[in-house]
């Protein structure tokens, strides 16, 4: 199965690019392009190349462009996603690091449901964001927010976590709550990895399985390593996983990452990389 | 019971009569974070928020102000050339930024989040060591530019933000300062 992840690198001059992903001596390599992976998008679209990798199926495709944070890197790739995505083929996208905006964002979903047939749509970071903040939440098959992220899906006023309301507090009890208060409102796509101390793997509202085992606390942490969890469970889908499957064992294989590498707060992401497969390993022996 | 009618009551008990505060609305994020530091700094009581549904179409911020003071509030815009797209009475209530940082201590390093943001320091050294979360792409273009570098001597992430993403950041920063410096 082919798939393509949208997103952005934290380079103004960083041009719009489409091509096939590779790993090379810790380097992400698009064609000739060369992407440091320390975390966001590089990051993920790392984990989602060595996991596919190990599941021997073709590395995805990934459309990037650079995006420092102005914004209109991100809005020239919505532009060129447009318009090519009548010629994609593929079965499924995950939108990554992206700056949120509601009419790009329209004009992406809009075309996609009208020229592909239903591929899987799964939202991270500020895709994910715009795609609560568009009302469509529940045309995306998979969301993969973190307890915070959870809040700001379960408030319905909220056009960003940072406007998430007091009420609402970060209490990894309440997520079943917070989860049941997304579906109620349609903040929620029909699948939630959500990502905690506790992780849940959710569909329409009904909790599937958890996963709070092994449990690393450095990870929490170490920046990318959301990034890292939404790769891999890429990968899964990519290699024809259903969806709630596909989360649990990433689930799985993203903590044991932290396992075999024991970090320390200060490491990266990318020093987790080179477990990867151990951990994907690991992760098979715990089916849902 | 008493909390939750408080909450679910807000919007049926508006206040009665007109708002003496004021809205400046700016095409970009970047143009909110400028403008706050140079409304601060001539004496403005000024406050970020987020904007009314009706004017939302991304990462958006806004900035309430004293109306009274709209004459200076824009002079002071527009001789730092920024050009508000919109300057109004505040006539409904304004979303609430997060205002609880949420701090894990791991022995030798300290995380603290704000909102979606997380930022980690070596308490031996100040060093930042990490920044995680978010979702808009200045986040990793923010994390590069501090990680590796001690907490003073790193960039501040209002300077170089762009989002609320970077706001949400720039505030956990000041939390640690504030808990490591005192």
């Amino acid at each position: 199965m082919s798939w393509v992840i949208v997103g952005t690198v934290p380079d103004d001059d960083f041009p719009l690019i489409f091509g096939q992903v590779r790993v090379e001596n810790g380097f992400l390599l698009i064609g000739e392009h060369r992407v440091k992976i320390a975390r966001g998008t590089p990051a993920l679209a790392a984990t989602a190349c060595l996991a596919a990798s190990e599941l021997k199926v073709d590395p995805p495709e990934v459309l990037l462009v650079g995006d420092a944070g102005k914004g209109s890197g991100s809005r020239k790739l919505y532009a060129h996603l447009v318009e090519i995505i009548p010629e994609l083929r593929t079965n499924g996208f995950t939108f990554h690091y992206l700056q949120p905006d509601v009419y790009w964002h329209n004009q992406v979903l809009w075309a996609i449901q009208k020229k592909l047939k239903r591929p899987c749509l799964v939202a991270d970071a500020g895709f994910m964001y715009v795609a609560k903040m568009s009302g469509f939440a529940a045309d995306y098959d998979l969301f993969t927010p973190d307890i915070g992220e959870m809040c700001f899906l379960a408030d319905e006023t909220a056009p960003h976590p940072f406007y998430t309301r007091g009420f609402l507090l970060e209490d990894e009890s309440r997520v079943e709550e917070y989860i049941a208060r997304a579906y109620a409102e349609k903040n929620a796509s029909r699948h939630l990895m959500v990502k905690g101390a506790k992780d849940f793997v959710v569909r329409d509202d009904i909790i599937l399985s958890t996963v709070s085992e092994p449990n690393v606390e450095a990870m929490e942490a170490i920046g990318g390593t959301g990034d890292s969890l939404t790769g891999i469970i890429t990968g899964y889908l990519s290699a024809g996983y259903e969806i709630p499957l596909a989360c649990h064992l990433g689930a799985m294989a993203n903590r044991y990452l932290g396992l075999l590498a024991d970090p320390n707060p200060a490491f990266s992401v990318a020093d987790l990389l080179p477990y990867l497969g151990e951990a994907m390993k690991k992760s098979c022996k715990y089916p849902m | 019971m008493r909390f939750l009618k408080s909450i679910f009551s807000r919007n049926s008990e508006k206040p009665k009569g007109v708002s003496e505060r004021g809205i400046i609305v700016f095409h970009h994020t970047s143009e909110v974070i400028k403008a706050e530091s140079l409304l601060r700094e001539a004496g403005l009581a000024v406050l970020v928020k987020g904007p009314p549904p009706e004017i939302q179409t991304g990462c958006d911020m806004v900035i309430e102000f004293p109306i009274i003071n709209q004459l200076q509030a824009v002079d002071i815009l527009k001789r730092h050339r920024i050009e508000p797209v919109q300057v109004a009475a505040v006539q409904d209530y304004l979303l609430e930024p997060v205002s609880l940082f949420n701090v894990k201590d791991f022995g030798d390093f300290l995380m603290v989040r704000a909102a979606n943001m997380k930022i980690t320091v070596d308490k031996r050294d100040l060093v930042i060591v990490n920044v995680s979360g978010g979702g808009c792409p200045d986040v990793p273009f923010l994390a590069e530019q501090m990680v590796g570098k001690k907490l003073l001597e790193a960039p501040e992430p209002a300077s170089h933000g762009q989002t609320l993403c970077g706001y949400s950041l720039h505030l956990a920063y000041e939390e640690m300062k504030r808990r490591c410096l005192g």
